[in-house]
């Protein structure tokens, strides 16, 4: 069995070549900011950036030059507002224009789900009456050939490249996830090539004593990353909390490309990695974040002789 | 507006639950006439009991002690395309007579003026709830003639527009403003003004819509909220007054 564990930066740049097609899931939960962080520090170029939800990340990748498309469902800052920076790409091209491919969820996350599934598309029973359709050349009329009815197909979706973020995963890839699942599953399997970010490597006994919690098989992951802390400032369940004080904040400072330039420089072009970021924020705040246990009850999978 | 978002969800009723003013009438009503309601979030998370205010639909607190957690595409098709959701919950920065909502763009798509978040999970939301509740303040350039982009869809044009369509259920039934609680006609399918909240004019309420607007005779002042249900909003369901605001 491979041992997959690489640093972030070896496997952003063995991994993320410029012109993919990246998605970078999980939503509001598990976002890869670490791994977001190391494509801006690496200056990757033209990539085509996929998320249901663009969230922060993807307004600091596109702020930072690397992406040339947005293949997105709903972009915003969750709970708090706008996305400035995406908005300013498409609104006034600045700082370049961005080119966007824009679907329901549901349309989406189908991509996805016909790409896991080596479907060219994928059916749907919803876009009758919306203008997503005039806008957007990959949403067709499709009728079922057994009732006849009127349906839409959106085209599979195959990324270069996923990246998720996890609680645990062993050295091979094997991945562990609870709490929301978002659309990782399907971005992983529907990859060519998948990096997990995981707050930490377990042995695979750990695996293999709880088999039903892996969403992610080993077998079609190409990188392992441990990276403590790796989704601030978004949250891990059970590990710690969304840092919602940071999201408020860069409603404010992303207003204007000079105030995300700045939290660039500081914050990712200026830290060598992960543990040189952690190291400028607030020392007291990773204990903030941290929940209170709430452990799950153990459950008897039976040993069969 | 949370107060009257909060009136019509039935016990038994499986809700489909956004942020904010949903969320805080989906919680309050579980607390007061609808102890059986059952939450579902689109981030997968259903049955929830959240212990405290969720910031967004992705907060950890929906997950800790719910019923079960599902990835959101079997969260799309079980849930929603598979008609289980007797709720849903709106917002729009636009909305038609019709109850047909814009979240895209204001402007024109290719050269936006305001580009807006898009619709998220609203397009299959609107299409696949058995009945949904919009939620927005009320404004005259949110209520144009024209919306400058539909993302999903109400009674279309109106009539049976809708169900020509394809639609197998659902359309708006009930829109609530800052002003108002709104209806639809059975026949036209357009929004007809039912009920003023107190101290609210018949003229104020025309004023913000740019159609003609057609009124339910005789227009009902919404009942306003007891004692109570006002301490259960102020003191333990918003106590920063995050959602709250002045439009409770």
């Amino acid at each position: 069995m491979s041992d997959k564990r690489l640093t972030m930066k070896e496997a952003i740049a063995r991994f993320v070549d410029d012109g993919d097609v990246v998605a970078a899931e999980g939503f509001t939960h598990l976002i890869p900011f670490a791994a977001g962080h190391e494509i801006i520090r690496q200056r990757k170029k033209d990539l085509t950036l996929c998320r249901l939800t663009p969230d922060l990340i993807y307004d600091q990748m596109v702020a930072a030059g690397v992406a040339r498309k947005l293949v997105f469902g709903w972009i915003g800052n969750p709970g708090v507002g706008s996305l400035h920076a995406i908005r300013r790409a498409i609104e006034k091209g600045v700082p370049r224009p961005l080119e966007i491919e824009e679907y329901s969820h549901f349309g989406l996350l189908s991509r996805l789900k016909a790409g896991a599934s080596g479907l060219p598309f994928m059916p749907l029973v919803t876009y009758h009456g919306t203008e997503l359709p005039h806008v957007n050349p990959n949403i067709r009329p499709v009728t079922c050939p057994f009732t006849g009815e009127a349906l839409y197909a959106v085209p599979s979706l195959t990324p270069d490249v996923t990246i998720v973020h996890a609680q645990r995963a062993d050295k091979q890839g094997n991945t562990q996830v609870w709490g929301l699942l978002g659309i990782q599953k399907e971005a992983a399997f529907a990859a060519r090539k998948v990096i997990v970010v995981v707050e930490e490597v377990v042995d695979e006994e750990a695996i293999r004593s709880d088999p039903n919690r892996t969403l992610i098989p080993g077998i079609i992951v190409s990188a392992v990353v441990e990276e403590p802390f790796g989704a601030h400032p978004s949250y891990v369940q059970g590990y710690y909390d969304r840092d919602n004080d940071f999201y408020v904040t860069w409603d404010a400072l992303s207003r204007t490309q000079e105030g995300i330039e700045r939290y660039l420089d500081e914050l990712v072009y200026g830290v060598e990695d992960r543990v040189a970021y952690e190291r400028r924020l607030d020392p007291e705040l990773r204990e903030r974040l941290k929940p209170l246990p709430f452990l799950s009850r153990a459950v008897n999978y039976g040993l069969y002789r | 507006m949370a107060v009257a978002a909060s009136r019509e969800i039935s016990d038994g009723d499986v809700v489909f639950v956004g942020i904010g003013l949903p969320n805080l009438a989906v919680n309050l009503a579980l607390r007061t006439h609808a102890p059986n309601a059952q939450l579902v979030y689109e981030s997968g998370v259903y049955g929830s009991r959240p212990n405290r205010l969720p910031i967004s639909i992705g907060d950890p607190c929906l997950v800790t002690g719910s019923l079960q957690v599902l990835p959101m595409s079997e969260t799309f098709c079980y849930f929603l395309q598979g008609g289980r959701i007797d709720v849903g919950f709106l917002g729009a920065a636009q909305i038609d007579r019709f109850g047909n909502l814009n979240t895209t763009v204001i402007g024109d798509y290719h050269a936006p003026k305001v580009r807006l978040p898009g619709s998220g999970g609203a397009a299959e939301i609107s299409w696949l709830a058995k009945r949904t509740i919009v939620l927005l303040p009320q404004k005259r350039s949110k209520f144009p003639e024209k919306l400058d982009f539909r993302t999903s869809v109400g009674h279309y044009e109106g009539g049976g527009s809708r169900e020509a369509l394809g639609a197998r259920r659902g359309g708006p039934t009930r829109v609530i403003t800052n002003l108002g609680v709104y209806g639809f006609e059975p026949t036209t399918r357009e929004m007809i003004l039912e009920q003023l909240h107190p101290g609210v004019t018949l003229a104020e309420a025309r004023s913000e819509v740019s159609w003609p607007l057609r009124v339910k005779e005789p227009v009902v002042t919404t009942s306003p909220p007891d004692e109570s249900i006002l301490r259960l909003l102020r003191e333990t369901l918003d106590p920063k007054g995050i959602y709250l605001g002045t439009t409770s």
